[in-house]
């Protein structure tokens, strides 16, 4: 039974949502340079082999830093029998041959953990079988390793480049095996990342690094309230600026929203920035210029104390809260945030003046999701995606702000505009003030334990903004099930509690909000672990010990809890200046749990330690799962301590790193990771170490000083 | 105007406004693009680069104020990334994005060359202009005393 190629995505579960056009290699030696001068031969969507012995492996995950230019390469490399520092890795195009390319959700190596392998399997079958025909002999007889396929019995070998045109035109095997963990000769060790030598000495291409001929610079001046239209403007100081070639007026498509912008094009960056800082404008902002964050958490606390929309629900938690010995009702609130990766917004975009050009719309940029851009530049612009071609770059972070096209789709309008290609760069108060931001949100709590401090009832109302909702995808009647993140009952927490419930309320915002490294398990995670921590200590329980014991039921759970307790030496006594506090979440299909020991100084509260346990059953990279663990305990400590991102008048009070701060390597803690070893299917590495991190920070503060922080951020030196 | 620049021992002229931040000089105007653009108040130390040797913000510092001092980037620390700081980032597999650390890099060498043997405390204020938002900082630290050894003639290896 065969199959065709086109039928192959299908066959290995990929699906794809986007066409595209284009490939493009990552480091700078080749930035404009373009695949097809070499003849090159397709084994499958992801494989490509030419004549003179160059192996290719397309990568479909875009890398911000979380591993995935190597890891996606691994699972490809491991059952093609190649080595992965002998390959050149691509990044894909948005094509829809090539499935998924997002980068999000912390997806890709639990979405790409088989189709990859797979794919890598059925090429390796292929050669191996052109080889066994090529000899006359058994393809049982034959094996692949190191980029070659060797007959067995004679010791006989040909290359994969000597094979690639024979097998090129075999039929696709339907059924291919794929390798057991014990087998695994590079899946699961902890290999150097290839691309870290790229970043050590200046090489690595990042979105802001692209230049292209003709290009010009543009800086956009954006509203203050970021929704609203130009009142006045006057652009002659700007427009008299050495280097400045144009102030044109154009636009900025937030979801469904739109705000007026003044672009400065100039001929260099320094120049489109001068003739900004020189223009003249007023904006009418309208309702937008009224919002303030202060007003928002008012709202939202009015909001949580209405019924709220039942999301899941186990037991009768309205009746066991009546009946409990004692109970508690807590408001915890987490703020805005800005993502703030290191590389600011910024591409370059290309239009076509020649209407009939098979390419209408050429991007470098660094995108986490080269498909989903392809769905943009459709709604926005009204390119087919056959006609775009898309260069991902390296990005410099993300965390979920390099999913929304805004900048893309700027820098678009302009080039087109301008007849010229636009290289589009974002000041970094640009992007603190502009958002889209995590959502603000409150979790209303309430609790009750019996006379034995064992927890009876337990709510968790999840109230604040949707994500889902700025496509108009909020239900009535319905709880936001994205919002619904790192809690549920069944799968995500676990707890032994008879009745327990999950609620959502929806707070209405216009502030333009967006996935921010792990999206609301960050914000639930905070409320949920520190009143399971407050019913805790009300019943008089160890917050360790107890939470082992609600486990009960959750070994997975449990197992990371034993392992934390050890490895934290929990049990081990403290004196009096030190606390530890412990908080654990599951997330992205993944389970991570934190303790944190902090200690009482003369300049305030000082943490000390982190330690910490992931299960994310089977990985690629240990090193790479312990990278963004302690990455994801630097970020999350930020969120807690740093600043929040607040709105007065309807425009962000934090400009730059100096009031948007974070956290720096002196106040940075030990960190110590710890993988648990299963065979469960690999869940997400580069978000889940986050959302447990702020609670078992505050967790510890109590323990240490008995004082419950329930909002967030808040200062170390002022608890 | 124009600008003579030694940069990685190497002369260029450069004709632009005076004013210019020598990152955009370096970056655009002369294409080596391993200096970032972070924030460009001189907070977070993605465009760090040596005038003389000392680390400076090159996103504040206009082209004018360099004069005839030597400028190093990056790009200029080694052919092959054999710097012992460069090695130590590989070894300790430091970068996630990446995009701050050829600031990270510049910091630590310039203190690594002032003094071999840091302490803790010496590392921690020489590296407190350099902001990572992927949170690399355990690594940063244990890399800088990995180039540390080598640098001081105590790495047996």
């Amino acid at each position: 039974m065969t199959i065709n190629r086109r039928n192959f995505l299908k066959n290995t579960a990929l699906t794809g949502s986007a066409l595209g056009l284009g490939f493009y290699f990552a480091g700078k030696e080749t930035v404009l340079a373009k695949v097809g001068q070499v003849k090159e031969l397709e084994l499958n969507p992801y494989i490509l082999i030419d004549t003179a012995g160059k192996i290719t492996l397309m990568n479909p995950r875009p890398d911000m830093g979380q591993g995935t230019y190597q890891s996606m390469a691994m699972l490809l490399a491991e059952e093609l029998e190649v080595d992965i520092n002998e390959v050149h890795i691509l990044m894909t195009d948005g094509k829809q041959k090539y499935g998924s390319q997002l980068s999000g959700g912390s997806s890709s190596v639990r979405v790409h953990w088989e189709p990859l392998r797979k794919a890598g399997a059925t090429a390796r079958t292929l050669l191996i079988r052109a080889a066994a025909q090529t000899w006359q002999v058994s393809e049982e007889e034959c094996y692949a390793s190191n980029a070659k396929v060797y007959h067995k019995p004679s010791a006989k070998s040909l290359a994969y480049s000597e094979l690639v045109e024979k097998a090129e035109k075999l039929e696709i095997p339907k059924e291919v095996k794929i390798k057991d963990k014990k087998d695994f000769k590079i899946v699961g060790k902890a290999m150097p990342r290839q691309d870290i030598p790229m970043k050590v000495d200046g090489s690595a291409i990042f979105g802001m690094d692209v230049k292209v001929p003709g290009m010009l610079y543009a800086s956009i001046e954006r509203p203050n309230a970021i929704i609203g239209k130009i009142a006045s403007l006057d652009d002659s100081a700007a427009k008299a600026v050495n280097g400045v070639k144009q102030v044109v007026k154009s636009s900025r498509f937030v979801f469904m929203q739109q705000a007026e912008t003044v672009a400065v094009i100039a001929t260099n960056y320094y120049a489109a920035l001068q003739g900004r800082k020189a223009l003249k404008v007023t904006w009418d902002c309208g309702e937008h210029a009224k919002f303030s964050s202060q007003a928002y958490f008012d709202k939202m606390k009015a909001i949580a104390s209405q019924e709220g929309i039942k999301h899941e629900e186990k037991g009768n938690f309205a009746e066991a809260f009546k009946t409990s010995a004692q109970t508690l009702t807590a408001d915890y609130e987490t703020p805005f945030l800005a993502h703030a990766s290191m590389e600011t917004e910024c591409c370059v975009v290309s239009m076509a003046t020649d209407p009939q050009a098979p390419i209408q719309c050429e991007i470098w940029a660094p995108v986490q999701g080269a498909d989903w851009l392809l769905g943009d530049l459709q709604r926005a612009l009204q390119i087919p995606p056959d006609k775009v071609k898309i260069h991902v770059t390296f990005l410099g972070g993300a965390f979920g702000r390099k999913a929304f096209y805004d900048f893309i789709v700027e820098a678009a309008l302009l080039s087109k505009q301008m007849q010229a290609p636009i290289k589009l760069i974002w000041t970094r108060e640009d992007d603190i003030t502009q958002g889209p931001f995590r959502p603000a949100m409150l979790s209303r709590m309430s609790g009750g334990i019996d006379k034995n401090g064992n927890i009876t009832a337990f709510e968790h109302k999840i109230v604040g903004g949707s994500i889902q909702n700025q496509w108009g995808g909020l239900q009535k009647d319905k709880a936001d099930e994205w919002a619904m993140e790192a809690v549920s009952p069944e799968k995500d927490s676990p707890y032994a509690i008879p009745n327990y419930k999950i609620s959502y309320a929806h707070a209405e915002t216009k502030v333009p909000l967006l996935w921010w490294r792990s999206v609301y398990s960050s914000t639930n995670a905070f409320g949920h672990e520190s009143f399971v921590d407050e019913l805790a200590h009300l019943g008089k329980k160890d917050p360790m010990n107890y939470r082992i014991e609600l486990f009960k039921d959750a070994p997975r759970f449990e197992a990371v809890l034993k392992l934390l307790a050890e490895k934290s030496k929990w049990n081990e006594k403290l004196p009096k200046n030190k606390a530890r506090g412990v908080a654990i979440a599951r997330s992205f299909e993944s389970i991570c749990a934190h303790v944190v020991e902090v200690e009482k100084t003369k300049d305030g509260i000082k943490i000390n330690k982190v330690t910490s346990v992931i299960d994310c059953g089977m990985y690629v990279n240990p090193d790479t799962v312990r990278g963004q663990t302690e990455g994801n305990i630097v970020m999350g400590l930020t969120a807690a301590i740093k600043d929040g991102i607040t709105f007065e008048n309807g425009v962000v009070q934090q400009r730059n790193f100096d009031t948007y701060r974070v956290l720096r390597l002196q106040e940075t803690p030990e960190i110590e990771v710890h993988i648990i070893e299963n065979n469960e299917h690999p869940g997400g590495v580069g978000e889940p170490g986050l959302p447990p991190i702020a609670p078992a920070l505050t967790n510890a503060v109590f323990a240490l000083t008995g004082k419950r922080i329930r909002k967030l951020p808040f200062a170390l030196d002022e608890v | 105007m124009q600008f003579n620049l030694n940069i990685n021992n190497q002369s260029y002229s450069v004709d632009v406004d005076p004013k210019t931040p020598l990152l955009w000089v370096i970056r655009d105007t002369i294409g080596l693009t391993g200096t970032k653009f972070g924030c460009g108040v001189a907070q977070c130390g993605a465009c760090t680069v040596h005038l003389d040797g000392l680390p400076i913000r090159s996103c504040s510092l206009p082209v004018s104020a360099v004069k005839s001092m030597k400028i190093t980037t990056v790009e200029g620390l080694s052919k092959d990334r054999t710097h012992a700081v460069q090695k130590a980032w590989i070894a300790e597999q430091v970068p996630q994005c990446g995009y701050c650390q050829s600031g990270q890099i510049m910091s630590a060498v310039a203190l690594l060359s002032k003094n071999p043997n840091p302490t803790d405390e010496e590392i921690d204020s020489a590296m407190q202009g350099n902001i990572c938002r992927c949170g690399t900082y355990i690594r940063i630290k244990k890399a800088i005393k990995r180039a540390s050894l080598e640098l001081s003639g105590k790495n047996t290896k």
